[in-house]
């Protein structure tokens, strides 16, 4: 179990809120000297998504069959219902279902 | 008390207007709060303590970032990869807060200091669509508003979590993956993102391969989004619109 009283949980944490932090305070402060469109604002709007695609794409790539399949319907579930919760629970009940019977 | 004052002193932050922020976010952050028990589910999958997230919760309190963070939880910690991580995934703020120097406007620095914590995606969303255009007060009640149910719903999920049966047996081993699918399905714009979003996933799993820990998912994420910089700057783009920057 990971506790707060451990030293690196402690710095990964503060380092965490110390970034988002200061890019919420910085946004702020520099306002208008920051563009709202062009090249650097297209860059950051996309990189949550990339950064999502690339911390999953090894685990799914390398998951197997069972995980395509699963993948392939969470996204198609999610693209129809647009609720986290249900499309995650059917990715992940057709993952448990899918080892039980192989 | 000087922080206290601050907030109440000549009517800056009117109550109402902090309970109308509050009221107008309740459904915003009733889906942050399913959306908390989620990464309370999977956090107590990787043995991380309530306390551990609760603090992360209110220091670091930006929802996506804190999946992500808790995704790359592994023995031994990898400290620097989740922080420049979070830097990566929270740039976005950087923009996000920049629009709201009009509704921060003639406000001394400390309140802007003081606030702007309290900005996340969702109650800056709600703001920007006031006819208004909003005001600090508005903002601060709904960032109150987000934080509690975020809060609650993280810390219920983790109490969930911990009566659940160990995470292979449910399929739970997926349910990352299947939470960032769902969130990056949240975020589809058009085929625009298509391309980006394979280059992201090949060099993701190239650098995989080659780079020790987690430095796979700073690759792919830039090597994406710099690809989305490039087609947006070819002259046959349509809504390539960079001219006023530039």
């Amino acid at each position: 179990m990971t506790q707060l009283s451990d030293m690196e949980v402690i710095l990964a944490i503060l380092g965490m809120a110390a970034v988002t932090y200061s890019l919420r305070l910085g946004g702020l402060l520099m306002g208008s000297y920051l563009p709202q469109t062009g090249k650097w604002a297209v860059a950051l709007e996309k990189l949550p998504s990339t950064v999502l695609i690339a911390l999953i794409a090894p685990a799914v790539v390398t998951g197997g069959p069972l995980h395509w399949t699963a993948a392939i319907i969470t996204m198609l579930t999610a693209l129809k219902t647009g609720n986290l919760l249900i499309s995650m629970s059917v990715g992940v009940i057709l993952v448990g279902v899918g080892r039980a019977i192989m | 008390m000087s922080i206290f004052n601050a907030f109440t002193n000549k009517g800056d932050f009117p109550v109402a207007q902090i309970r109308q922020g509050f009221q107008i976010c309740l459904p915003v952050a009733i889906s942050a709060a399913s959306y908390g028990m989620v990464l309370g589910v999977l956090a107590s999958a990787k043995g991380l303590s309530v306390g551990v997230m609760t603090t992360m919760s209110l220091l670091v309190f930006a929802g996506s970032s804190q999946f992500v963070a808790v995704d790359m939880w592994l023995d031994p910690l990898p400290v620097g990869a989740i922080i420049v991580a979070t830097l990566v995934m929270n740039f976005r703020y950087l923009l996000i807060c920049a629009s709201l120097g009009k509704i921060f406007e003639g406000r001394p620095l400390l309140h802007k200091i003081l606030a702007v914590h309290l900005v996340t995606d969702e109650n800056w969303a709600v703001t920007m669509t006031r006819k208004d255009r909003g005001n600090p007060a508005f903002l601060i009640g709904g960032g109150v508003c987000l934080m509690i149910f975020w809060q609650s719903g993280v810390t219920l999920g983790q109490v969930i979590g911990n009566v659940l049966p160990p995470p292979e047996v449910l399929g739970l081993d997926f349910a990352f993956s299947a939470a960032f699918i769902a969130i990056v399905a949240s975020m589809w714009k058009g085929k625009a993102d298509i391309l980006p979003w394979a280059v992201a996933a090949l060099f993701a799993i190239v650098a995989e391969r080659y780079l020790p820990g987690k430095w796979y998912v700073i690759v792919g994420a830039l090597s994406g989004s710099i690809t989305a910089v490039i087609l947006s700057s070819l002259p046959f783009q349509k809504g390539a619109r960079h001219d006023t920057a530039e």
